[in-house]
């Protein structure tokens, strides 16, 4: 009976993840220095970094061969299903932490600097939210200029819309397509009154639409290699990554006009919190974008099969959970 | 999620050309450097956790030997904090957890009936990320201002004023916890994918039901202790307010923060020594482990409880009374399923036919000593009492009885429990309960007296203090040197098991249980390629 089981692939010993501890020892040291103003410490970072490029890229390299040569068995491919799945847990945790610090700040820290004399730390000082503390008043904060009224309508289409495209990974394992397409037009519907709600003129509101317009795209893109249509499928991506990179173009653009208007990292705990969480969180975007381009030139260089994707779909669920963290972000760092 | 589903049985025949040449393996330092097997990277742990360990232990003996007599005799005050904080998280970062983590490389997928640990690369950059960072808490000594010298827990707004060796502490602390994350993710994909067909989650030895809900508590809470230091970091160097009340923030924020991640912190580094008591016992008693669902709850209530529980270190910082009435019943709470445990180990003796060999030994001993730090927890958790013993040196007290003599002392048996199966030789018996003596003798005599300098008041973390606490500090100086000693005895027991001894019988323990005493001993490089068929033995499981 032995016979027929299968035998997990173990891979040969490899020299990479000793080049990513040198690469992130370089990277630590460096960055110590760098911090310390001390000369050697960006050219340690920038080696460091090199290192780590050059190992990812091969180490990747050798894992898409494997999977290529059919190396890894059913049993493997569910490892890589849990291990991602716990990956993004530990991103998951990671984000709450400064979900967990704007909470605080908010809601007891402010609170507890109020209940303190004023005059203490400023003669100005309020404990109200925003606030730049006893730092004085900000001279810009991120709220929306629209009515009240129209927000929470736009929230409410923003969480139909993320709803929506969460529904459409029903259609799409059960392989029905026509009701796919419903689902998803559905989406795009919603994000247009979304938009329509928020006003156009808001960055935030389009970055929403933007992150909510990828996931529907990138729905598509899996819908589309499951039936072994590469072209469309590579258009789709294609797509996905585009909406991405024009997302973080409007981060950039954002962060360009807030710094113009003082509303800096260095504004007090306002800017901490808006300029720490969405700054990790466009990190996680560019990680994404980048992930999603690799799986692209994959599928240009003839990787996955209707059946063995699973790269991709790691891929797709890191988008997907990014645009989560975003539409979280976007009601309790910008709306409320 | 459960056994082995039907399509992982089937035959695919994938990897066999690849197997071939995982056959011979490398030799010299590439064995070591570029391994990819689960057991030489479980060694290079459980190696580089006791140099950490004896490093550690240097520190504390410096700090033992200036607190010999009242007054400063060998460091500085600046340099004695340097010594506290470094013995902190070496022994935290660099001796407990890797160590437990190499126990699981070496003993789960043979525990499982796995071939190796599911991302056997992964594994090998999981291990080989620490000595970076033991490289770069060690050699933050050297740098201008020295070490961090802001304790263990890194509490702001000291750790916003450090020098460079601050800004080496947090890098180390996210190159850490980056390993930290992908061996708890092997080991979670190992236990929940790898179990030979037939293993339930039910079935399976409670070790690896130990590590599996250890394994969970650091994927949930390492990235916490990263987004604290991260925000450490940018409030030290880029303008960030988090922790400074100048600019709105709040130095009590980093406690909630680093607590959120302590607490269960703590757990990691209890459970899976709550794992390795939960083999041995059974195994000495000649019984099944009494109450093995019991103990599968208990763990895991205590893994979701510790999430709730944070703010018991903060008794004193001026929180609300309902938030602290809230967090004392919490901490409360999590005595009961401790004590469901500590129940069931003794449920499993009573009545059986004990022996005491030197894993037993250490398995009671750890049973003893680590119930009294149970109960100063339980005296620290009384909020309003808890004011009077913050800071002093009860808690230093109470966090040695539950981490020495509680996940040492597990550390301690499993090795002697299992150095059979590594090395292929008995270790010398004799020796063993030697050294259980002398560890058990001088870990009381050292950290028995602290209670009583902490209850009548003595600060930790504090190189010089009041004549009248002498007496009892110089006797804890010299425990303290005999229980260093004696772990120099201990590395002397085992390089002598693993050069010679007498012939190790694949199972030499009659009563052990389990498939790591179904392959020979030593164990060969490959157990497993083709998962066993396992049977559940008698009484267990249900
Ligand atoms: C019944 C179980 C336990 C209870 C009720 C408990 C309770 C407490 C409380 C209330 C404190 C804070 C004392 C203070 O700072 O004033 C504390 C400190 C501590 N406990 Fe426990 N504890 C328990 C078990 C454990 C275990 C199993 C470990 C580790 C294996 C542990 C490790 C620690 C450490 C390291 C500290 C000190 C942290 C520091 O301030 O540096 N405890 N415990
Ligand atoms: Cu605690």
């Amino acid at each position: 009976m032995s016979q027929t089981l299968e035998k997990y692939f173990v891979p040969e010993p490899s020299t990479y993840p000793l080049m990513g501890a040198v690469a992130l020892l370089l990277m630590a040291a460096g960055a110590s220095f760098w911090v310390n103003h001390l000369e050697a410490g960006p050219w340690l970072v920038a080696s460091g970094f090199a290192v780590l490029i050059y190992m990812l890229f091969g180490w990747f390299r050798t894992v898409a061969r494997e999977s290529e040569s059919g190396k890894y068995g059913a049993q493997v491919s569910k490892s890589f299903r849990f291990s991602m799945m716990w990956f993004i847990f530990s991103e998951v945790m990671f984000f709450a932490a400064f979900f967990g610090t704007l909470f605080y700040v908010r809601h007891i820290g402010i609170h507890d600097l109020g209940s303190v004399d004023g005059n203490l730390f400023w003669p100005a000082f309020k404990a109200v939210w925003p606030t730049a503390g006893p730092l004085g008043e900000l001279e810009m904060t991120m709220a929306p200029t629209i009515t009240f009224g129209k927000a929470m309508l736009g929230l409410a289409l923003m969480v139909g819309a993320g709803a929506a495209v969460t529904y459409a990974h029903k259609p799409l394992e059960h392989g029905k397509r026509s009701q796919l397409q419903l689902v998803l037009v559905l989406v795009v519907v919603l994000v247009a009154l979304f938009l329509g709600a928020m006003s156009l003129d808001w960055l935030p509101a389009i970055n929403t639409a933007l992150l909510l317009a990828s996931a529907a795209t990138l729905t598509w893109a899996h819908w589309s290699i499951r039936n072994g249509n590469r072209a469309q499928f590579n258009i789709f991506l294609a797509l996905t990554i585009a909406l991405g990179v024009v997302f973080l173009g409007c981060q950039a653009e954002e962060y360009t006009h807030a710094y113009h208007e003082g509303l800096k990292l260095t504004s007090g705990i306002y800017g901490s919190t808006f300029f720490m969480m969405t700054g990790f969180h466009g990190l996680h975007v560019t990680i994404g974008v980048i992930m999603l381009t690799v799986m692209l030139f994959r599928s240009l260089a003839g990787h996955f099969s209707a059946e063995r994707h699973f790269a991709f779909e790691a891929a797709a669920w890191y988008w997907h959970f990014v645009d989560y963290v975003w539409l979280l972000l976007f009601i309790v760092v910008y709306v409320l | 999620m459960s056994a082995v589903t039907p399509d992982a049985v089937h035959g695919h025949d994938h990897g066999h050309d690849g197997h071939d040449h995982d056959h011979h393996m490398p030799t010299g330092w590439r064995r070591w450097m570029t391994a990819t097997n689960h057991k030489d990277i479980g060694t290079l742990y459980l190696f580089f956790s006791f140099i950490m360990f004896l490093t550690g232990g240097v520190l504390a003996l410096t700090i033992r030997a200036e607190l010999f007599q009242p007054g400063l005799q060998i460091v500085r005050p600046e340099f004695f904090n340097q010594l506290t904080t470094m013995h902190g998280l070496i022994m935290v970062f660099g001796a407990i957890m890797p160590a437990f983590v190499g126990f699981a490389n070496w003993m789960i997928p043979l525990m499982i009936g796995a071939p190796d640990m599911a991302f056997a690369r992964m594994n090998n950059w999981s291990f080989w990320l620490l000595p970076p960072a033991a490289l770069l808490l060690v050699s933050s000594f050297f740098v201008p201002g020295g070490a961090s010298a802001a304790g263990w827990t890194l509490y702001a707004p000291l750790s916003l004023q450090m020098g460079m060796g601050m800004d080496m502490t947090i890098f180390a602390v996210h190159i850490m916890g980056a390993s930290s994350i992908m061996g708890a993710i092997n080991i979670v994909v190992t236990i929940l994918n790898m179990r030979a067909p037939g293993m339930t989650l039910m079935k399976m030895p409670m070790f690896a039901w130990t590590w599996l809900i250890t394994a969970y508590l650091l994927i949930a809470v390492m990235p916490v202790l990263a987004g604290a230091v991260t925000m450490l970091l940018t409030d030290r160097h880029f303008g960030t307010s988090f922790f400074n009340a100048a600019g709105g923030g709040d130095p009590v924020l980093y406690q909630h923060v680093f607590w959120f991640f302590g607490h269960p912190e703590v757990y990691i580094m209890i459970l899976p020594a709550f794992g390795i008591v939960s083999q041995i016992v059974p195994a000495f008693a000649r019984k099944p482990l009494f109450g093995y669902a019991s103990m599968v709850y208990a763990t895991a209530s205590i893994a979701i409880l510790s999430f709730v529980v944070w703010a018991h270190h903060m008794f004193t910082t001026g929180m609300p009374a309902v938030t602290q009435i809230a967090f004392m019943y919490m901490t409360m709470l999590i005595a009961v399923p401790t004590g469901v445990k500590v129940f069931n180990w003794i449920a499993t003796m009573w009545r059986g036919s004990m022996t005491f060999e030197t894993p037993m030994l250490f398995a009671v001993g750890f049973i003893f000593v680590f119930t009294m730090g149970g109960f100063t927890g339980l005296m620290l958790a009384i909020a309003p009492a808890d004011i009077q013993y913050q800071d002093t040196y009860f808690v230093v007290a109470h966090f040695h009885y539950v981490l020495v003599a509680g996940s040492l002392f597990a550390l301690f048996a499993g090795t002697y429990y299992w150095i059979p199966k590594w090395t292929g030789h008995m270790y010398d018996e004799k020796l063993g309960k030697r050294h259980f003596w002398l560890s058990m003798i001088s870990f009381n005599v050292t950290f028995f007296p602290m209670h009583f300098l902490g209850l009548a008041g003595m600060p930790r973390r504090i190189p010089d203090y009041n004549p009248f606490f002498t007496d009892f500090n110089q006797l804890a100086t010299v425990g303290a040197f005999g229980f260093g000693l004696s772990q120099v005895f201990f590395f002397y027991i085992v390089l002598k098991c693993i050069k010679g001894g007498p012939k190790a019988a694949d199972k030499p323990w009659d009563g052990a249980e389990g498939l790591e005493w179904t392959v020979p001993s030593p164990a060969p490089f490959h157990t497993f390629e083709v998962p066993p068929v396992f049977e559940a033995p008698a009484g267990h499981g249900h």
